[in-house]
């Protein structure tokens, strides 16, 4: 791993407004994407994406048909550091899931 | 068979098998924990030993073997730096996380009653697990057909060539254990989620 700088001690004046860093960040979310197998039954990935990201039904089984029927599905967006907890859970259950930025 | 079931009133998952099917799902578990324990997480770097032996962190490569490279998959795909940062420090959790549901899923087997070695005949292992515990089957279940599905294979709609293969052969044999777990898999989503 090369982009962690060391933590330097910079005073940070508590009146000035957040960096614009932080702002293109949030622009620029990561996303989670889960790819379609001849395994995975169409109930249990509907399962694990209510369980896991707390959709309803009705998301989960939008989602879930567009990974059986498009090959994959991006199935959460966030930081680099939520979608690596995302991927890590999804392989956990078993599914296929990779990450990128947007 | 009847696959697995929601108990209305106690809210247990529920399941009957007979000493032949318990033991296989034993046996098929037990397997898995032998793959994602011995198989080395970390590559031998025999260009340079010294290296290799003071490496004790996680594994940065895809694992060889094709199940474990299935259930691991590479999460940063077009850059290898990141894959291999996020392999090295996800990998042995999640190798660790699925050796212990297949061993809780052994463990819940032998609990309701299989013997270490499957003598008698008429067996029957009642099983009753709490949410928790069915979750936990649920997962381990889906990484015994990956292992399966991957050493046989399996594709997308392969369905007709399963078919025409005679009842002597063993690939036919270990396919219809992955459609019977296959059944399993379903009859539990449907018990945790009804």
């Amino acid at each position: 791993m090369d982009d962690v700088s060391t933590a330097s001690p910079v005073q940070v004046d508590p009146t000035t407004t957040p960096e614009s860093d932080d702002i293109t960040l949030l622009a620029t979310p990561w996303v989670t994407i889960v790819w379609n197998d001849p395994v995975n039954l169409m109930s249990y990935v509907t399962y694990v994406f209510t369980k896991y990201f707390g959709y309803d039904k009705k998301k989960a089984e939008k989602l879930m048909l567009e990974v059986h029927n498009d090959g994959k599905s991006v199935v959460s967006h966030g930081s680099r550091e939520e979608m690596e907890r995302d991927v890590q859970a999804m392989h956990e259950y078993g599914l296929w899931a990779t990450m990128e930025k947007q | 068979m009847t696959g697995f079931t929601r108990h209305r009133k106690s809210r247990l998952v529920i399941a009957n098998f007979s000493g032949f099917e318990a033991d296989l799902l034993r046996s098929l578990a037990s397997q898995l924990v032998e793959l994602l324990r011995n198989e080395r997480a970390v590559p031998i770097h025999a260009d340079d030993p010294l290296e290799a032996l003071l490496d004790f962190t996680g594994p940065t490569e895809e694992p060889d073997d094709p199940v474990l490279a299935r259930l691991f998959p590479t999460a940063y795909p077009d850059d290898p730096e990141a894959a291999g940062d996020f392999r090295r420090f996800t990998e042995g959790t999640l190798r660790d996380g699925k050796a212990d549901a297949a061993v809780a899923l052994i463990d819940g087997l032998e609990e309701a009653g299989l013997p270490p070695e499957l003598t008698e005949d008429g067996l029957v292992i009642d099983v009753e697990l709490d949410e928790a515990t069915a979750e936990t089957w649920m997962r381990s279940f889906t990484d015994m057909r990956l292992a399966l599905a991957t050493r046989l294979e399996v594709e997308e709609g392969d369905e007709d060539y399963w078919a025409t293969l005679s009842e002597d052969d063993p690939r036919g044999q270990a396919h219809d254990i992955y459609l019977w777990m296959g059944y399993l898999q379903e009859t539990l989503v449907e018990a945790l989620t009804s």
